[in-house]
């Protein structure tokens, strides 16, 4: 057991700090570092110039294009952008799409989609979730018919995040009602352009137009555009939903929002003094750095684990990840949120320029940290809410 | 960054699991707790064979070689078993004034006989006004002619009625609660000018009250005008023996709560399929994970050479090891109902070992405190 890094990996998280120093515009980190999401050309920009430099996919393999990096590089890496902060590569390519069509795809699949995705010249979604299938997604109702090279596809998608950026979206669907749940679904990837599909904004809590609904009413997918086998779909699911939860931990981010939230409780005066100044608040920040500290070893565990793993099945302790990588991140959006006091509550809309309702009295940094806490409050409810997490846990872990 | 342990470090583990599992059930436990010592001396024998009680000294000396990695695996084992016998004591922190503090010569003397078992260290540092605070010592020390004079009481030494020498903590100058002034010496427990009481503490282990009067030391350890990074040192590398030590208990608790609600039939049914009780045993399991991955921390940060970092590195992983200790503790208790009530039933003595745990050195909240009045783990930015 040798828990340090190397000097080799000690240089290499240099030389991605340095890398992010000199390429990430100042635009994209301030608007981060405010708490907003970045733009969607920020995104795609950002995106580009990973790619140039060959690091556009850091957990892929390099004949698809991935950099072929050791785990530790890659969470150094990732844990890197976090903390920048920087955006990460669109997890909707990088870490959902893509490893898929690396694992279950065809050749021709792999040099059609892959390159595209890497570059961000297509942006993808996922439409997974429907009205009647939340966390029993093997419930979906999504129905593909296959008819000679094509299959035509019927329902609704919801919560679909993004949509109204996307080129591209993968999906679930039914092509054997008959078959029990699971066995008669299967991952379609479908361009966005086709003729039969509505994408109708949903507006959320703090007023972001961050998800939508995307209505399929017969939409001719070409057959080609199956991945993996006909009704196999739902090993692709489980597949994307392992690595979906092991993205959810963040560590850098927190640090980062961490590293802000002390900015700020140092700025904001309470009773005379540097909110930082009062023991009790200090101590709820202290309280969440313990537990980051212990998430990020956790991280590093499951890391080397997996890399051990010969299997494909997702480790089950990726839900500890998620559970504890959630918790800590809604608790520094409470605690910055509440660091601004009454200089939170102006209302805006986080994500749109223009009109807003920017408060004079308010410094800068207080806008729209109420609208990131409200909107973190989907964390625990995304990505296997965190119940279902425990219900994982109960079943793989504990074999209750 | 790598995990795996070595093969010695596995023999090592899977030799202690075997004898502790062999020779630690809960009735044997009961009865090492009812003889004369309070624990046995036959097991003791047995650790030393294993090259348990020489595992942090340089094989040079007569030691295993053994670093924090060896010892958080063999603590884990101890918590396990929530065995009763001195080692914490006389092997990670005795072991530690004598690898950090002792002279050449003392350490030619004593580590061989650590070694080999025949002898038993503890630390007297508890005092009736210090709390948790390391610093904080009335009891003195004052030179004659080339050696040093103690006088004053300490309480819950651990291990104090069996052991053979004593590291006492006293004041050679400054006030009470000054940094410097704090001198570290080794005393013979059988001088005459040594009262002990030895007593049971909750979780079943031996503790014992001294009075030092005019008792003179046989060494001073490290320097003996400054004698607080020493201390601090060493009670680090025992954060995270002890940080082991929990995982282990909570891992032996945890996994008896999960056996029970297999069996126990309630409504017609098993408990553990309860969903508001699956749920409560997941939260078990992340608190568990959690406190692992902190004890590997305590392995890491234990050899930090800028003290300042270590301090606050250990501090860490007491808050987490203490949260995750009372969270596991209570609800392995409630999960198993009236039943884990009873002293007959081996899940109360986890609880009531962890919860003796955390209070070793200072409990969560003050280390919460300490943590949050000296900057944190995350700089500002
Ligand atoms: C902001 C946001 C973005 C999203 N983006 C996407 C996206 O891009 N693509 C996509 O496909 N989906 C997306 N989702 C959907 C997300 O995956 C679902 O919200 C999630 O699966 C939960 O489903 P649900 O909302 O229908 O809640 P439900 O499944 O109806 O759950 C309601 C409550 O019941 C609990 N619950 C449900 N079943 C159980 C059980 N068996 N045991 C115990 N408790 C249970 C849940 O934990 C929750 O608390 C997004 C959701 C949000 C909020
Ligand atoms: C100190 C003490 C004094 C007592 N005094 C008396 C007394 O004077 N007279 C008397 O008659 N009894 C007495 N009791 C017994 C007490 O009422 C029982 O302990 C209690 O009813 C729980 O039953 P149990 O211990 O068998 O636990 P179980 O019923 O086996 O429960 C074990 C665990 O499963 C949980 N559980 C059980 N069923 C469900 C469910 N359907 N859904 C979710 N969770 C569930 C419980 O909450 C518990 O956490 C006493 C108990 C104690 C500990």
């Amino acid at each position: 057991m040798d828990l340090r890094f190397t000097d080799a990996e000690i240089a290499f998280r240099q030389e991605v700090r340095d890398f992010i120093a000199k390429e990430l515009p100042a635009e994209t980190r301030e608007r981060m570092i405010a708490g907003k999401s970045p733009t969607k050309q920020q995104v795609v920009d950002w995106q580009r110039k990973l790619n140039a430099r060959g690091w556009a996919a850091p957990e892929w393999p390099k004949e698809a294009g991935g950099p072929g990096w050791t785990l530790a590089q890659r969470y150094i890496f990732r844990e890197e952008l976090q903390q920048a902060p920087a955006p990460s590569p669109l997890g909707f390519n990088i870490n959902m799409c893509g490893p898929v069509i690396i694992e279950f795809g065809t050749e021709e699949q792999k040099q059609r989609f892959l390159p595209r995705m890497l570059n961000l010249d297509d942006w993808w979604c996922q439409g997974f979730s429907e009205p009647g299938a939340g966390s029993d997604l093997a419930g979906l109702k999504t129905r593909a018919v296959r008819e000679g090279d094509h299959y035509v596809v019927n329902g609704q998608k919801t919560w679909t995040t993004l949509a109204q950026h996307a080129d591209w979206i993968f999906l679930l669907v039914r092509t054997d009602p008959a078959a029990k749940k699971q066995e008669g679904i299967s991952f379609l990837v479908c361009d966005m352009k086709t003729p039969g599909i509505t994408v109708r904004p949903i507006i959320t809590i703090e007023g972001g137009h961050e998800v939508n609904e995307v209505f399929f009413d017969d939409v001719k997918i070409p057959a080609e555009n199956l991945i993996g086998e006909e009704n196999k779909g739902w090993d692709c699911a489980k597949f994307l939903l392992g690595n979906e939860r092991f993205g959810q931990a963040r560590v850098g981010a927190s640090r980062e929002r961490i590293r802000r939230l002390k900015v700020i409780a140092q700025e904001s005066m309470d009773g005379g003094q540097p909110l930082m100044q009062d023991p009790e608040f200090r101590r709820k920040v202290t309280e969440i750095e313990v537990e980051l500290k212990a998430l990020e070893m956790t991280v590093m565990r499951v890391i080397a684990t997996e890399s051990k793993r010969r299997d494909k099945k997702p480790d089950p302790a990726t839900s500890v990840l998620k559970i504890k990588g959630t918790e800590i991140q809604q608790m520094c959006s409470e605690l910055l949120m509440k660091a601004a006091g009454p200089y939170a509550w102006a209302d805006g809309d986080p994500d749109e320029e223009g009109e807003t309702n920017d408060v004079d009295v308010a410094p800068d940094w207080a806008f729209g940290l109420a609208g990131v806490y409200f909107n973190w409050r989907k964390q625990s409810i995304y990505g296997g809410s965190n119940e279902i997490q425990r219900n994982i846990m109960a079943k793989a872990f504990l074999g209750l | 960054m790598d995990f795996d342990l070595t093969e010695e470090q596995r023999l090592l583990q899977d030799s202690v699991a075997r004898l502790l599992g062999d020779r630690y059930g809960f009735e044997q436990r009961k009865g090492y707790m009812k003889s004369a010592d309070g624990w046995s001396r036959e097991i003791w024998g047995q650790f030393a064979e294993l090259g348990l009680l020489g595992l942090p000294f340089g094989e040079d000396e007569g030691g295993f070689g053994g670093g924090p990695v060896e010892t958080l695996l063999v603590a884990e084992q101890i918590g396990r078993f929530i065995t009763l016998e001195p080692w914490v004591s006389t092997v990670v922190i005795g072991g530690g004034f004598l690898r950090h503090g002792a002279s050449q010569e003392l350490r030619n003397e004593l580590v061989p006989q650590v070694a080999s078992g025949e002898m038993l260290l503890a630390f007297a540092q508890v005092e009736r006004q210090s709390r948790y605070d390391l610093f904080d010592v009335a009891t003195t020390a004052k030179r004659d002619g080339d050696g040093w004079v103690i006088n004053g009481r300490k309480g819950y030494v651990v291990h104090g009625d069996s052991a053979d020498r004593l590291i006492v903590t006293a004041r050679v100058a400054g006030a009470q609660r000054d940094l410097k002034g704090i001198g570290v010496f080794l005393v013979d427990a059988k001088d005459p000018g040594v009262q002990r009481r030895g007593y049971r503490t909750v979780d079943g282990q031996r503790a014992a009250e001294v009075e030092l009067s005019n008792v003179r030391a046989l060494a001073v350890l490290g320097n003996p005008e400054d004698g607080l990074p020493l201390v601090d040192q060493v009670v680090d590398e025992s954060i995270a023996a002890l940080a082991g030590e929990a995982v282990g208990a909570m891992q032996a608790a945890h996994d008896m709560t999960i056996d029970y609600m297999k069996t126990r039939q309630q409504f017609g049914r098993p408990i553990g399929s309860f969903q508001a009780l699956q749920h409560r045993a997941a939260d078990m399991l992340v608190a568990l994970e959690q406190a692992r991955s902190m004890s590997y921390f305590a392995a890491i940060s234990s050899e930090e050479r800028n003290p300042t970092e270590r301090r606050k590195s250990m501090a860490a992983v007491k808050v987490q090891i203490g949260r995750s200790a009372r969270f596991v503790g209570q609800q392995s208790i409630q999960l198993h109902g009236g039943i884990a009530m009873t002293i007959e039933y081996a899940c109360g003595h986890y609880f009531k070992r962890l919860t003796v745990n955390d209070a070793m050195f200072g409990d969560a909240d003050h280390y919460v405190r300490y943590l949050s009045d000296t900057g944190g783990l995350v700089a500002a930015a």
